[in-house]
């Protein structure tokens, strides 16, 4: 195809998501708009598939039967989004082996709030409050997004979504009406959370590349710093309501703006785990790993099996 | 020995009633599991009453660059709309 003619279908393929129209796998579509999906949609995934691991941990110490199920179905449900996730990645022509290989190998990243540890229960509720609270608040606005097979599956997630904060909120509730002990214990995982969980929208929007881009694209409606202020709004009386603090010394509401004003990200932080230096990095990817090399003696019997049945059944037919 | 799980299409009937519809895809090593799996994957709030699977390659899909040919014809067949014929208002409900 000439540059020219690649330039008119790159126009008709602008114009059709400026006009809301849905781009499905099978359509013509820019290389950089193929590329920057699979980056994108995979470490979605992987943040689905990473996010089970700091739950996990908790699962066989939940405090009682009710808070146990409810772990259980959160977990599976994380990795019910990471398989939506694949799957719609898979239709942009890569394969589910590639994508676990850039996950195992640290090509592809995943969300970094993960490789925090959870170390008390009242995390189980700093998490689905807080964490699956800005996971909400990026993921709403792709349910719109123009790669139909991504929008189908956000839709999905965001349905399930609602339940893992709201289990989480009525953790905290509950250590916060406890003894002072349980309140403490809140308290601590606030502290721990708050800051990483406003990271988690990313980097200031003075310093995010990909941001007009993404726009066009919709994969973004709104900027990061957009997304995070929002956070702050909606998560601000919901930690008065518990009679938590914020640890932010400079947390102030601004009359004149109804929004909050905040204190400065530790960004070297951000970067340091995004790197691959937090205190959890090597732990998850070698779980992930280890999950994906232990299990491959029973993918292998399982097909094996699958082929051998399918052998006695020709057979039986002839 | 490395041999892939094959990728299957899940179609879920929401309740009866309505037709089986499209929800996803998922790998699984035959159709037995990948029954089990589409249950698990895609029916976990009671989304279903019955799945069909099939394995992603028996699917033949027109193909996106052919649609002018495909869907087009219909385009200047305005006769197949009851719209498209003109009643006396006395005549109510047609």
């Amino acid at each position: 195809m000439s540059e020219k003619e690649i330039k008119s279908l790159e126009d008709i393929f602008d114009a059709k998501i400026a006009n809301d129209e849905k781009i499905e796998p099978r359509d013509w579509m820019p290389e950089k708009y193929r590329q920057t999906h699979i980056r994108q949609i995979s470490q979605h995934a992987h943040s689905e598939i990473v996010g089970m691991l700091p739950e996990g941990n908790w699962i066989t110490r939940a405090p009682s039967l009710r808070r146990k199920v409810a772990l259980l179905a959160k977990v599976q449900d994380e990795a019910g989004h990471g398989l939506y996730l694949y799957s719609a990645c898979e239709t942009l022509g890569i394969s589910r082996e590639e994508l676990y290989d850039q996950l195992h190998t640290g090509k592809a990243k995943y969300s970094s709030i993960f490789n925090y540890p959870t170390l008390t229960w009242a995390d189980m509720g700093a998490i689905g409050w807080l964490v699956d609270g800005a996971a909400i608040i990026n993921q709403v606005p792709l349910c719109n997004t123009s790669f139909g097979p991504y929008a189908r599956a956000m839709v999905r997630v965001c349905k399930e979504e609602s339940f893992h904060q709201r289990q989480g909120y009525e953790i905290m509730l509950t250590l916060c009406n406890g003894t002072q002990e349980q309140k403490d214990m809140a308290q601590d995982a606030l502290n721990r959370w708050w800051w990483p969980s406003l990271m988690m929208f990313g980097p200031t929007d003075d310093k995010s590349t990909h941001t007009a881009q993404s726009m066009k694209w919709k994969l973004k409606r709104k900027t990061n710093d957009e997304l995070r202020q929002q956070f702050v709004d909606q998560t601000v009386p919901q930690a008065d309501l518990l009679g938590l603090t914020v640890p932010d010394k400079d947390l102030k509401y601004n009359n004149d703006t109804g929004h909050y004003e905040f204190g400065e990200i530790n960004w070297d932080e951000f970067w340091q785990v995004v790197k691959g230096y937090g205190k959890c990095n090597k732990e998850r990817i070698n779980a992930r790993k280890n999950a994906w090399n232990n299990g491959e003696w029973v993918r292998n019997a399982a097909m094996a099996y699958a082929e051998k049945e399918a052998e006695r059944k020709a057979k039986q037919a002839v | 020995m490395k041999k892939n799980w094959p990728l299957w299409e899940v179609f879920v009937r929401s309740k009866n009633g309505l037709e089986h519809r499209h929800f996803g895809s998922l790998h699984a090593p035959d159709a037995e599991i990948a029954i089990n799996n589409a249950r698990d994957v895609y029916t976990r709030r009671k989304e279903g009453v019955s799945i069909w699977v099939v394995e992603s390659k028996h699917i033949t899909a027109s193909n996106p660059d052919d649609n002018s040919e495909l869907f087009d014809p219909a385009e200047d067949k305005a006769y197949r709309h009851p719209t498209f014929y003109t009643l006396p208002d006395e005549v109510k409900h047609m």
